[in-house]
């Protein structure tokens, strides 16, 4: 009797690609709801052009390269990296910006590096920055959640903004608390003044903060199922903690609380869905450690003293720059190679 | 601590490691059954790791049960013996149960039923009267080889090496990989053999604690042991049950697990005080001292959805595995992989038309849907999976990247040889990358490129050494053509001179006497002749000349006349030169 021949492991677990990512997506359910309803349909309108367009992209140059294309559009690598870009941005935006942002992500950040694995750089937070530098007045204009201002765009004019009309931004838009935060406390407003603004909630900002609090859920699901280590949420939560904490302790007037900073902007988002990134994050422990807590010095940095309301999606892109370098230099020691 | 019922110890981790389900309740409800002998056993002369072995039978032969049919060829060896009594019906190539899918040198044995044994001589307890040399040397020449899967001489393991004390004896009844149960059968059924094989190694090691590791899922091997433990009387040793979890039976991890001790990297377990060996072995042991019985048999788990009635097997070796899946109920419908081992580290055969050797410890016969069919290789999404498995905490992605890249001299700066082929990076792969298959062929071609570079270093010093040779031959030769030449030369010129001094004292050639120069000459030469004429007359003689015979006399006085009439006839330079030197001219015309 003749029988099939395959090399061991003879059985495998389980998982695949598809799955991986479908995890990851289950987890952003949380936060994408509730962002919805903080801020409207526009954010739902923001998600179906972006995968629309990174389904399109991919497509095109799988084509474009004779890959088949079943097996790699049906990893949801396009999916989670179209929703990542476009959670990522403003509520209410134009509809070619969602477009641009996830057609960069897909074409320059993926594909042109070789798809799948091989890019250097996180693709959502390529086609993020090459947006907020790209049309900064478009990027920095943000709803107020709901509840704190009173005549907010009805779904007829969100669909005309999105559809390109010109809107009368100053009725409707809002700083968000980081921004505002870090223009009065450069202008030398006291902590205490800018606070008392209706926008800030109980620890972050009013309504973001929920945001941030229902992305650490999913992050924490995600750490559940053992999709991601421990080591990057926490490498980036704690450095930002740990040097807003030094920063406000020595001038509780000038800098904003450690609170504030881990529930306000991409912190969470960051932290737990896009930095833990495996493709273009270092791979050892102590690597991944060191690798987070650089996003968030440079997020840091940036927050208080640079020129973007936010800085995550830059320590992001900064710190996969040297993320080969980590790897190379923290290498973790064999089994035998430390002598017990 | 000889209390057999103390299990309790603190036991240690090793890294990475797996949660499998075991399916070892598939062969493990029935007891060991005895597999008569087939009319024909094929016994391959290779069946350990090491040098291969050479036939020590001819065709046509009789030969006995327990007789040693090839020899252990080098160190590193074990000889094969007849499972049973019969005639050598053909030594040749022939299919065996080997990755590489390749032939290799087999003895066929026709049973003739009779199972008639050589003569025997069992040791029973007087083994421990024998140095361990001499038991070593007993298991060396009975076959035993280690049969936890490795097949290594087990003689060669026990031998710790110079200067090393083994602390510890590590029995292995892990059984960690899913499906296989042979081990846990010969604990269930076997326990005081198995505890005899331990006293013949404790007899021979003297170690200070011996520790038998059985997984938890096994409580009724370890329940047996403990048993015959109590009966045994064996000091300093216990069982203990481990975690499961795979891989607990490769040796480090069980080693790590015991004791705490981590072997180093790259080193043996003797380096930490620490020897490990399998439940079957030490039951080969046992037999191999007490009933001199060399190793012709083994027990194997036939089992998987694809056979009807899975169990173990006695087996004598070089049964045909279609004999044993016969004695099983056969196949079942459906079935589509049968692999050697288990399904994390087995090998899958093409055929079962192949002879059970002393590796083969389990067969597997899975359905299609049993065993994850091999899925679609993805692109590496470095998601690390595959180093949190890792029970030797390598980095397989890296691994993966080097042995694809052909990069071996990084993949062994990664620890590439510290790979036991687990297998369970790849099981946890979510991009279903073949890792495994990527550091065997790494090994393999780095095994091969050492080879080369051994071959190549060897060429290379003949090379040069024969260079050299030649260089040197060469040289000589030109040595001693130059040599010849300047002898040549010599005796040439040697020859010249005499002629042309034969010439010159035949015709005297006429000499222009024009210049100064030769006037000055012709002056000198003249005041040298009246010089010497004026000593002469004066009677100062030439020495050395009193005490001469006539006819030398009469000799040196030719020629004497005959260089005065050169010196009249010709003003050479050289002539004038010897002026004034008349008497050593004299004395060295004397002795010639």
């Amino acid at each position: 009797m003749q029988f099939q021949t395959t090399t061991s492991p003879h059985t495998a677990a389980n998982g695949d690609l598809s799955r991986l990512m479908g995890q990851v997506l289950l987890a952003l359910i949380p936060g994408a709801l509730l962002y919805i309803a903080l801020f409207g349909a526009g954010v739902l309108l923001n998600l179906l052009v972006a995968v629309a367009s990174a389904y399109a992209c991919e497509a095109l140059v799988l084509r474009l390269r004779r890959r088949p294309l079943r097996a790699t559009l049906g990893d949801n690598s396009a999916l989670l990296t179209a929703c990542l870009l476009a959670l990522a941005l403003p509520p209410l935006a134009p509809w070619w910006l969602a477009a641009l942002g996830a057609a960069f992500a897909i074409l320059l950040a993926k594909q042109l590096y070789g798809g799948i694995g091989y890019n250097p750089f996180n693709p959502a937070m390529v086609g993020y920055v090459v947006l907020l530098i790209s049309f900064p007045r478009e990027m920095t204009l943000w709803l107020p959640p709901a509840g704190l201002a009173e005549g907010g765009p009805g779904l007829f004019d969100s669909l005309a903004i999105f559809f390109g009309a010109a809107a009368d931004w100053d009725a409707i838009s809002m700083a968000t608390p980081l921004d505002h935060s870090r223009t009065q406390l450069g202008l030398n407003a006291l902590l205490g003044e800018v606070r008392a603004d209706p926008r800030y909630g109980l620890l972050g900002g009013s309504g973001w903060e929920w945001i941030s609090l229902a992305w650490l859920l999913g992050g924490l699901y995600l750490l559940w199922r053992r999709v991601i280590s421990w080591h990057i949420p926490v490498g980036l939560l704690g450095s930002l903690f740990l040097l807003s904490l030094a920063f406000y302790i020595g001038d509780a007037d000038s800098y904003s609380p450690p609170w504030f900073h881990l529930l306000s902007g991409g912190a969470m988002l960051g932290a737990f869905f896009i930095a833990t990134d495996p493709v273009s994050a270092p791979s050892s422990a102590r690597g991944k450690l060191i690798f987070a807590a650089g996003i968030g010095a440079i997020a840091f940095v940036i927050r208080n003293w640079g020129g973007y309301p936010d800085g995550i999606a830059f320590g992001v892109l900064l710190m996969n720059i040297v993320a080969p370098t980590i790897d190379h230099f923290y290498r973790p020691p064999a089994f035998g190679q430390r002598r017990g | 601590m000889t209390n057999p019922g103390d299990a309790q110890q603190a036991l240690w981790q090793f890294p990475g490691g797996l949660h499998l389900a075991d399916e070892k309740q598939l062969s493990s409800e029935r007891p060991i059954a005895r597999l008569a002998t087939p009319a024909r056993l094929v016994l391959p002369l290779r069946q350990h790791i090491g040098a291969a072995n050479q036939p020590l039978v001819a065709v046509g032969e009789r030969v006995l049960k327990g007789q040693q049919i090839a020899s252990a060829e080098g160190y590193v060896s074990a000889p094969v013996h007849a499972p049973t009594s019969g005639t050598v019906a053909a030594i040749e190539e022939m299919p065996v149960a080997h990755p590489s899918q390749l032939p290799a040198l087999c003895i066929v044995i026709d049973s003739d039923g009779a199972e008639e044994w050589i003569e025997r001589h069992p040791l029973g307890e007087g083994y421990r009267d024998l140095a361990p040399l001499q038991l070593r040397n007993r298991l060396r020449e009975r076959g035993i080889v280690g049969l936890g899967g490795a097949t290594f001489p087990t003689a060669v393991k026990l031998q710790p090496g110079p200067g090393r004390r083994i602390d510890t004896l590590v029995i292995n009844g892990a059984e960690c990989e899913p499906y296989i149960s042979c081990d846990q059968l010969l604990m269930r059924e076997r326990a005081a053999q198995v505890l005899a094989g331990i006293a013949v190694i404790q007899h021979m090691i003297s170690p200070a604690q011996t520790l038998i590791g059985v997984e938890d899922d096994k409580p009724d091997a370890i329940d047996a042991l403990q048993r015959a433990l109590a009966e045994a009387g064996l000091t300093e040793t216990r069982v203990v049950a481990v975690p499961t979890r795979y891989p607990t039976g490769g040796e480090k991890q069980l080693i790590r697990v015991l004791t705490g001790q981590i072997v180093p990297s790259g080193g043996l377990p003797a380096e930490v005080g620490v020897l490990c060996q399998n439940v079957g072995t030490c039951a080969a042991i046992a037999d191999a001292v007490y009933h001199d019985r060399p190793l012709i048999s083994r027990i194997v788990t036939v089992t998987g959805r694809g056979v009807a009635t899975p169990q173990n097997l006695e087996v004598p070796l070089g049964a045909p595995m279609a004999a044993l899946i016969e004695h099983c109920g056969g196949y079942v419908d459906g079935v589509a992989r049968l692999i050697m081992g288990g399904p994390m580290m087995g090998f899958a055969l093409p055929s079962d038309q192949l002879p059970v050797t002393k590796g083969c410890n389990c067969l597997l016969a899975s359905l299609a849907e049993e065993l994850a069919p091999p899925r679609a290789e993805q692109p590496c999404i470095r998601c690390g999976a595959c180093a949190d498995a890792c029970p030797a905490e390598l980095l397989p992605q890296q691994l993966y990247w080097y042995a694809r890249a052909g990069n071996l001299e990084q993949a062994r700066e990664h620890h590439l040889f510290d790979c036991i082929d687990c297998g369970c990076c790849a099981y946890v792969c979510p991009s279903h990358i073949p890792l495994v298959q990527y550091y065997r062929h790494a090994k393999t071609a780095v095994a091969a490129a050492e080879r080369e570079h051994e071959k190549s270093a060897v060429a290379r010093q003949r090379h040069e050494f024969r260079q050299q040779r030649i260089e040197r031959a060469e040289r000589e030769k030109v040595e001693r053509l130059a040599k010849k030449k300047a002898a040549l030369e010599a005796s040439k010129r040697a020859a010249k001179e005499r002629a042309a001094a034969a010439a010159a004292a035949g015709e005297a050639p006429a000499e222009p006497a024009g210049d100064a120069r030769q006037d000055a000459i012709q002056a000198a030469i003249e005041r040298a002749r009246k010089k010497k004429a004026a000593a002469a007359a004066a009677g100062v003689a030439a020495k050395n000349v009193d005490d001469l015979s006539e006819a030398q006399r009469a000799r040196i006085a030719a020629v004497e006349a005959r260089r005065a009439r050169q010196r009249e006839a010709s003003g050479e330079a050289k002539d004038d030169a010897s002026k004034g030197d008349d008497n050593g001219d004299t004395r060295r015309s004397a002795g010639s």
